[in-house]
């Protein structure tokens, strides 16, 4: 079992989405996490799937999602030099007396306050998922109020391009 | 094709000049709310003829089996809500067995889908697992081009039915007609040439196996590939076997076929299956009911070619060592080339010789002098009877298998059952697809006391339209499959196998103005069979009484190899 990051160009179809994730739970795949979004041409949808299982599992999902009839093109970027980006909002208790060490947390990890209140703070945070996890980590938990995370995106380094 | 610019039609028309386009002649059916502008539209014109069903599944099944026995894209027409989910059945049937197929749906108007409105239901979430692609049409000026579409999906690539939903607004609505000539999609493009090296590297493998096996499954049949398929099997001299949906694809009598394999397949079949060194797998998917359990099946060694359009059938439940994806037919002549050109036959007289060994365990004999009628009996006598010409259709359980193990195929396209989702019901709407597509031909129906009260109405149907099917019914007042279970593995213990209550079939046939007879000795079985096709015009609905006891031999108990077979002979 490894870990994948499967990108996918698709028709920007209504339904095009539910084929994908109907696809993964009917052939029972994982999904650990999915975004999709229009692309420079909006007919067309970029999506980007994590998804983990052994070698032969992970062959069948880029067969499978090949073979639905709106995907365009398939590319499993794990297979070779890529990066993966998530953004996370994190809500965070931040009282007087928090404020300051909170502040600074946010900034070893080079994240960004984007909005204050009396006793919160909203920190955006983007990186790969490992980086995210450890924030959420080094955070104290019950100061926590609400985590939203986008899932990964990818995109193969240098000259590896996913077009049409 | 006449474009009358500036005159619009209704979506209504729309769909109706689409299928005269297509040069469909029928269309199976069943009216209702959401499609009373079509068919209204149906009823003007005569060059599409519409067959009335009894039931949604009757008409979903006779679409798929008029395509079936014909290569045609069979289509089917239903309204919305019950009428599509009442369809169901028949639509995963055909996805299963990767049949061509076309289906119309009904829907209530645009603005009220989402709504809970009369006899709405989400026709394309609920079919999404079960077609190769399906399509809500919101626009009329989409209709045209979308009915193309599914035309084109449905009988390229891997074939299989696609769903077109069609608001009750839109068929009201109108614009002008233009039937695209072509389609183009580039998301869509199915490859049909192999890969020269790897058809080069098929053809070093199979000139020196020592134990070669030929493995065609539905593919071939689906392809139309019978005749390079033949030409390969006696250019090599190799064994060749088939799965239930490949049955026809090589002539059954031919001394180089071993029968049908899987978890009833010959002794032959499954012993070589295992045994084999290069194994050419074309049109199949080593599904659990042919090859077993695959890690019993990957303890012998062996090399792998696998044919295939469709890629995702390729290592999926079996590592294959050469793929090669591509259109069956033309796959198999690039490699007829080349075997050619290499000239001579691999030598392989030690497997024939153990093959024919194998092959004198005769795992197919059963007690000849019983005095209670033995249902292979009348599966050898039909076969006579018919003089192995007839188009079979069957339901699914212990008939099913009888009648592919006895009823020697010599042809394509002439035994229709529903092997991948193993529908009971099929049977006789299957057979009306194929007697429809068929005019003229001999076509009968195997079924099953069970199995044909799953879609009886169709006899409604049958009457209808003067189809003179045979149907023989196999009767021995269990569901034998499940019996058949429950004896092996249950400790004989038959939890509602047994149908008690069973209607009279004589009587029934009758009643919807057939003619039913009740045979009940063997050596009434011949003369009852002479008579039935000897009456061109008349369905007749054989009622034969048969062994209650008697099971599928060999079988291969579910999670075993496929060489750990039981034969009749072991009990």
């Amino acid at each position: 079992m490894s870990r994948h990051i499967i990108s996918i160009l698709l028709e920007n179809e209504a339904g095009a989405l539910s084929r994908v994730s109907g696809l993964f739970s009917a052939r029972a795949y994982n999904i650990e996490s999915l975004t999709v979004a229009p692309t420079e041409d909006p007919s067309m949808s970029r999506m980007t799937i994590v998804t983990t299982g052994s070698e032969d599992v992970v062959e069948q999902i880029t067969k499978q999602l090949n073979k639905l009839v709106e995907v365009v093109k398939v590319v499993d970027l794990s297979e070779a030099e890529h990066i993966e980006r998530e953004m996370m909002l994190i809500k965070v208790r931040a009282g007087a007396k928090e404020r300051e060490d909170m502040k600074r947390m946010a900034d070893i990890f080079r994240a960004r306050v984007i909005d204050v209140s009396d006793n919160t703070y909203t920190i955006e945070l983007t990186g790969d998922g490992r980086k995210l996890d450890a924030f959420i980590q080094a955070l104290d938990q019950s100061a926590i109020l609400e985590t939203v995370r986008t899932g990964a995106s990818g995109i193969g380094r240098g000259n590896r391009i996913l077009r049409v | 094709m006449d474009r009358v610019k500036g005159v619009e039609l209704t979506g209504a028309e729309i769909v109706v000049r689409c299928l005269q386009e297509e040069g469909v002649e029928y269309v199976f059916g069943y009216p209702g709310g959401a499609v009373l502008f079509i068919y209204d539209e149906l009823f003007k014109q005569d060059k599409v003829k519409h067959v009335l069903v009894r039931h949604e599944q009757g008409a979903a099944h006779a679409a798929d089996d008029y395509s079936r026995s014909s290569n045609k894209v069979g289509v089917c027409l239903v309204t919305s809500g019950p009428g599509v989910t009442n369809a169901v059945t028949g639509i995963a049937t055909a996805y299963m067995d990767s049949i061509p197929m076309v289906i119309l749906t009904g829907q209530v108007p645009t603005a009220a889908i989402g709504l809970d409105a009369f006899q709405e239901v989400d026709a394309v979430g609920i079919t999404r697992p079960c077609v190769k692609h399906n399509f809500l049409v919101k626009n009329v000026k989409d209709l045209a081009g979308t009915i193309k579409k599914a035309f084109y999906l449905a009988q390229t690539g891997r074939p299989g039915p696609v769903l077109v939903d069609i608001p009750k607004d839109v068929t009201m609505q109108s614009c002008e007609f233009a039937y695209p000539e072509t389609v183009a999609m580039r998301s869509y493009n199915p490859v049909r040439k192999g890969h020269p090296g790897q058809v080069r590297k098929a053809a070093q493998l199979l000139l020196g196996a020592q134990r070669p096996m030929i493995y065609t499954g539905g593919g071939v049949i689906l392809s139309d590939a019978a005749k390079p398929l033949g030409e390969i099997v006696r250019l090599l001299g190799f064994p060749c076997t088939s799965t239930l949906m490949g049955l026809g694809g090589y002539p059954a009598s031919d001394p180089q076929f071993l029968g049908m394999l899987g978890m009833h397949g010959t002794y032959e079949a499954n012993m070589a299956m295992q045994n084999c060194d290069v194994l050419l797998a074309i049109g199949a998917r080593f599904d659990d009911r042919v090859i077993g359990n695959p890690a019993h099946f990957a303890q012998n060694p062996r090399k792998i070619i696998h044919i295939d359009i469709d890629p995702s059938s390729i290592s999926k439940r079996v590592r294959v060592d050469v793929p090669i994806v591509g259109h069956v037919p033309d796959v198999l002549q690039d490699l007829i080339k080349l075997l050619s050109a290499e000239g001579g036959k691999p030598d392989i007289a030690p497997w024939w010789k153990q093959i024919g060994e194998w092959r004198a365990r005769d795992c197919l004999k059963y007690d000849r002098n019983s005095k209670i009628i033995k249902p292979q009996f009348v599966i050898e006598k039909l076969y006579e009877v018919t003089r192995g010409d007839a188009f079979v259709t069957s339901d699914v359980g212990q008939h099913q298998m009888w009648a592919a193990q006895f009823y020697k195929f010599e042809k394509p396209r002439r035994w229709i059952n529903s092997g991948g989702l193993g529908t009971m019901g099929f049977g006789l709407p299957a057979a009306m697809g194929v007697q429809l597509v068929n005019p003229g031909a001999t076509v009968a129906c195997v079924t099953g006391e069970s199995s044909i009260q799953m879609c009886l109405q169709e006899l409604s149907t049958c009457k209808q339209y003067r189809l003179p099917i045979k149907i023989v019914n196999l009767n021995n007042k269990y569901m034998g499959m499940v019996r058949q279970w429950q004896q092996f593995f249950h400790g004989n213990r038959y939890s509602e196998s047994y149908m008690d209550a069973l209607p009279d079939f004589v009587k029934l046939a009758e009643g919807y103005g057939h003619r039913g007879v009740l045979i009940d000795k063997p050596a009434d079985v011949e003369p009852a069979l002479r008579d039935a096709f000897k009456r061109k015009d008349e369905l007749v609905f054989m009622d034969f009484l048969t062994d209650q006891t008697e099971n599928v031999y060999p079988m291969v108990p579910g999670g075993k190899g496929i060489s750990e077979m039981i034969l009749a002979e072991d009990l």
